[in-house]
């Protein structure tokens, strides 16, 4: 099955690439998919048949409007901290937790963290997060974990569970 | 030319990468710099696709995207001090 | 019409690519010089690419364009991560002003 799978997603992005629809170029997309999904097949997704439920595409296309959104907002945090003459920065390493189960959704997670504005993540243990923030607003717990998660657990635990 | 006043912005940010490939205080900072210059490149890629029509270039932005990856985690793997098949 | 849109987000992407190398030329230490050269740049540059994308439309170049931009993407974070991560077990200080380091007990 993850195997047909992947099998799938690499097809697909071979025409992508390409972009001709031409046979010699389809038996030779079809031969490279099929090598490399035999030998990579093996590290994939557990369990694939997460690809063929539409509901998870809608809510994919609402979490890519949402993060395009924080990534432009981490623009101008930026710009606004390098700019300014006395560089408002207060930094330091926070704990969070997360309530994400699959590795893929962490992963997912992760990289968000590091493009939202002023976090970045630096190690993943088990479901403890420690991510460098610039500016550390509040000491407390449970407030910067609503800061930092809040806005994207609950999409990506409709994706990805 | 608009783009290529834009291409020269690239390349002088290009500089201020090697700036800090040359005097960082410590080595951390030259690999942030190496790892920057490397996305700063692939920019610079798609501008010269723009200006000189030649699309073959695009190809080697991806390529470029995909060996700096790769040199990237590679000396991180060497700054942790672990070995590279853990 | 095209051309005029693709022109403005290459002009963002440049103008962002410019803020990212303030910060790594300006901020104190390595993780801060990270945290705004990793954002800004990636973004950038993925605008320069979806103004290629957008002057391009739906050929074999526009989708290479489009297609670069989520591979960046994934690559710069992980890279960010993998030597912010291999930083810190280097041992490089914080920066003096850092108010708490949560990770500092997870070393052995």
């Amino acid at each position: 099955m993850k195997y047909i799978t992947l099998f799938i997603i690499i097809f697909v992005l071979w025409l992508l690439m390409t972009y001709n629809l031409e046979t010699p170029n389809l038996i030779v997309g079809a031969v490279v998919a099929l090598i490399t999904s035999l030998v990579f097949g093996k590290g994939f997704l557990q369990d694939s048949k997460k690809f063929f439920q539409p509901q998870r595409y809608f809510w994919i296309i609402v979490y890519l409007f949402i993060f395009i959104w924080e990534c432009i907002k981490a623009n101008f945090d930026v710009a606004y901290r390098v700019l300014s003459p006395s560089m408002p920065i207060k930094p330091g390493i926070v704990k969070v937790k997360t309530t994400l189960k699959t590795d893929i959704g962490k992963t997912f997670l992760a990289n968000s963290i590091t493009m939202t504005p002023g976090t970045i993540t630096v190690d993943i243990i088990d479901d403890e997060f420690y991510v460098h923030w610039i500016y550390v607003s509040s000491k407390d717990p449970k407030e910067y974990t609503n800061k930092i998660l809040g806005r994207f657990e609950k999409y990506l635990k409709r994706i990805f569970e | 030319m608009i783009i290529n006043l834009l291409l020269y912005v690239l390349i002088g940010l290009s500089f201020c990468c090697f700036f800090r490939v040359v005097f960082g205080p410590s080595i951390a900072d030259r690999m942030v710099a190496i790892d920057i210059f490397g996305i700063l490149v692939v920019g610079i890629c798609g501008l010269l696709v723009l200006i000189t029509g030649r699309l073959f270039l695009i190809d080697i932005a991806i390529a470029w995207i995909i060996l700096s990856f790769i040199g990237t985690i590679t000396l991180a793997k060497y700054l942790t001090g672990e070995k590279l098949d853990e | 019409m095209s051309d005029t849109i693709s022109l403005i987000f290459i002009i963002i992407g440049v103008v962002f690519d410019l803020f990212g190398c303030i910060g790594l030329i300006r901020l104190p230490d390595v993780y801060n010089r990270l945290q705004s050269a990793t954002k800004s740049v990636t973004l950038g540059t993925c605008s320069i690419l979806f103004g290629l994308f957008i002057k391009y439309g739906f050929s074999a170049i526009g989708m290479k364009a489009l297609i670069a931009i989520p591979l960046l993407f994934f690559a710069s974070t992980v890279a960010a991560h993998a030597l912010i991560r291999g930083s810190y077990k280097f041992g490089i200080k914080l920066w003096d002003k850092t108010v708490i380091d949560d990770y500092k007990d997870v070393q052995k």
